[in-house]
């Protein structure tokens, strides 16, 4: 059936796909490495190598301190909704209640729904809490969108779970408590992986809060950092360092990726297709 | 297991669980429910950032303010437009690159991996990066087209008003064709093997296979795809704000919004337009859910 025609098809398809998902960001890191007047040449591979790029946004300007914010207020994040949704999810995936659908379709649209339409409200929560220019604001901020997101996830994956080992521990007179975090939660390691890294990524990516709730360039996060980099005038943008920037951001975040990408393919359907 | 004792459990578990969703509820209470209410009513308010106790109930001229309002009514027709386009493109491509990867081929896991990749970027990275390839003076795809004599001139990609919105389109799809690719995929992989060795055995031509078994079979997966992807769409708001910088041609309704509230200083005017993007989603969302598109869960 597999014609002569159709398997080069397929890897000329293929190959095309490849250079249009990866060409940008080798783009960018050639680009990173020019100074000066090479930057404006076009060079598929640069003729003279440097690294100074990557040099002067760690001296000239707070990156590293914007780097530790990143992972400050992503772990926090993370760890926090975690720790609510383990609970939450048990109860929307086990346990059978009235109003559990109804819980679970208003949880599904509190994610869905624009940052925007809470901003000027949470601007004055945070202004309120005196959490304005905090890492801590932003990691409180950034639960409206983490934690539905981890107590769905975590829900499709707690009533996979085999119902078995549930009813034996009823059985055996263990608690609620107990049978959620003694016996579901080593079961639920993989899943747990797989929901932090979504979480962690979209923390780490997150920019309309972080540009609004934080004003001083040390207490910026990553995205915000990049976002309003300026060279000397406003008119001149220092491109080799914006792209030495995003390298350094994204090259860990892609061998992340790869490493879990089974993962993480599977966490993203989960919350999809099963929903 | 008795009745009496049966229904008992079934209390007390009913009781765990209300317990075991409190603290999730209440902090989606503090951190969506409540500023989402404040938003509601600074939107009847003439509140200014400077002074956000000292606004004064309004009633509906906020909304009658953004309907008068050239801009907010080019934001309105942006947002629309650039979420049909976009997610009809990134549907169409996702379901080919779909297809590749369903595809049983020597150095698929390549492809999948090349793929996951525009996904991983974050947003703001993806629209700097392609911010410099799309440069109007040293932008590499210019020389490209140049090179190819498909363009005579370098284009201005972000700043002219008829290509801004194509370059926004385009780095969006970019991003998030992975994204519908992955939901597809899976969708592809729980399609019953069965129809499809009845039409190879039968000879039927692929093409025809495809338009008269996967498509269908598929459906659902797309629905469901395309209205997350719509959703998502519907409230775009890093990619424009740095591609474009938000300009007249291209501004959203979340970054019109935004402008409002802290460029402007005006939280009353910014948080009725927030109000009306909410209202429109959840306008969206309800048409999605009455024509069946998704199922609520048993």
């Amino acid at each position: 059936m597999r014609s002569k025609f159709y398997t080069p098809f397929l890897y000329l398809l293929s190959a095309l796909i490849i250079i249009v998902c990866v060409f940008p960001f080798y783009w960018a890191i050639v680009s990173s490495l020019k100074t000066g007047s090479d930057l404006f040449k076009v060079e598929f591979w640069p003729a003279h190598l440097t690294f100074s790029n990557f040099i002067e946004i760690f001296k000239e300007q707070p990156f590293g301190h914007n780097i530790l914010n990143s992972v400050f207020v992503a772990v926090g994040t993370v760890s926090i909704s975690l720790m609510l949704a383990i609970t939450a999810s048990y109860a929307l995936g086990r346990v059978r209640f009235r109003g559990r659908s109804a819980l679970l379709l208003s949880i599904l649209s509190i994610s869905m729904f624009p940052q925007v339409a809470i901003l000027s409200g949470m601007f004055e929560l945070i202004r309120t809490l005196g959490l304005y220019n905090n890492l801590l604001g932003l990691i409180f901020s950034y639960m409206t969108f983490t934690l539905p997101f981890t107590t769905w996830i975590l829900t499709t994956f707690m009533k996979q779970l085999p119902k078995e080992i549930e009813e034996a521990a009823i059985i055996d007179g263990a608690s609620t408590l107990t049978i959620c975090t003694k016996i579901f939660l080593p079961l639920l390691w993989p899943a747990l992986v797989t929901t932090g890294l979504l979480a962690f990524i979209a923390a780490w990516n997150e920019f309309l809060y972080a540009l609004t709730l934080t004003v001083e360039s040390q207490s910026r996060t990553i995205p915000v950092a990049i976002a309003l980099m300026t060279g000397a005038s406003e008119f001149e943008l220092p491109w080799g360092k914006i792209m030495a920037a995003s390298v350094v951001v994204t090259l860990p975040l892609i061998v992340l990726v790869l490493i879990f990408q089974r993962r993480i393919v599977s966490g993203l359907t989960a919350g999809a297709v099963k929903g | 297991m008795f009745k009496g004792r049966s229904s008992d459990l079934t209390k007390s578990r009913t009781r765990d669980a209300w317990l075991f969703l409190m603290p999730t509820l209440v902090v989606l209470f503090l951190v969506a429910g409540w500023p989402l209410l404040r938003t509601l009513w600074f939107s009847f308010t003439d509140t200014s950032l400077s002074d956000l106790k000292g606004g004064q109930f309004v009633g509906v001229d906020n909304f009658f303010y953004l309907f008068e309002d050239s801009t907010w009514r080019q934001s309105f027709k942006n947002t629309v437009i650039f979420a049909a386009i976009s997610v009809s493109l990134e549907t169409i491509f996702g379901l080919i690159i779909a297809l590749v990867l369903n595809a049983h081929f020597k150095g698929r896991g390549w492809l999948r991996t090349a793929v996951l990749i525009p996904w991983a970027i974050p947003t703001i990275i993806s629209a700097k990066m392609w911010g410099w390839i799309l440069h109007d003076v040293y932008g590499v795809l210019n020389e490209i087209l140049i090179f190819c004599h498909i363009i005579k001139e370098p284009l201005a990609w972000t700043a002219s008003p008829k290509l801004a919105m194509v370059s926004v389109v385009l780095v969006d799809v970019w991003k998030t064709t992975p994204f519908m690719a992955l939901l597809l995929l899976a969708g592809l992989q729980l399609l019953p093997q069965e129809c499809f060795e009845a039409a190879r055995v039968d000879g039927i031509h692929p093409l025809r296979v495809f338009w008269r078994v996967t498509l269908p079979l598929l459906k659902p997966a797309i629905t469901v795809a395309v209205i997350f992807r719509s959703l998502d769409a519907l409230r775009i708001f890093d990619l424009i704000y740095v591609l474009t910088s938000g300009s007249v041609e291209t501004v959203s309704m979340s970054v019109y919004a935004r402008q409002q509230l802290f460029d402007f200083q005006s939280v009353g005017i910014g948080s009725a337009a927030a109000t009306l993007l909410f209202f429109i989603i959840s306008l969206a969302t309800l048409g999605f859910l009455m024509t069946g598109g998704l199922k609520q869960d048993k």
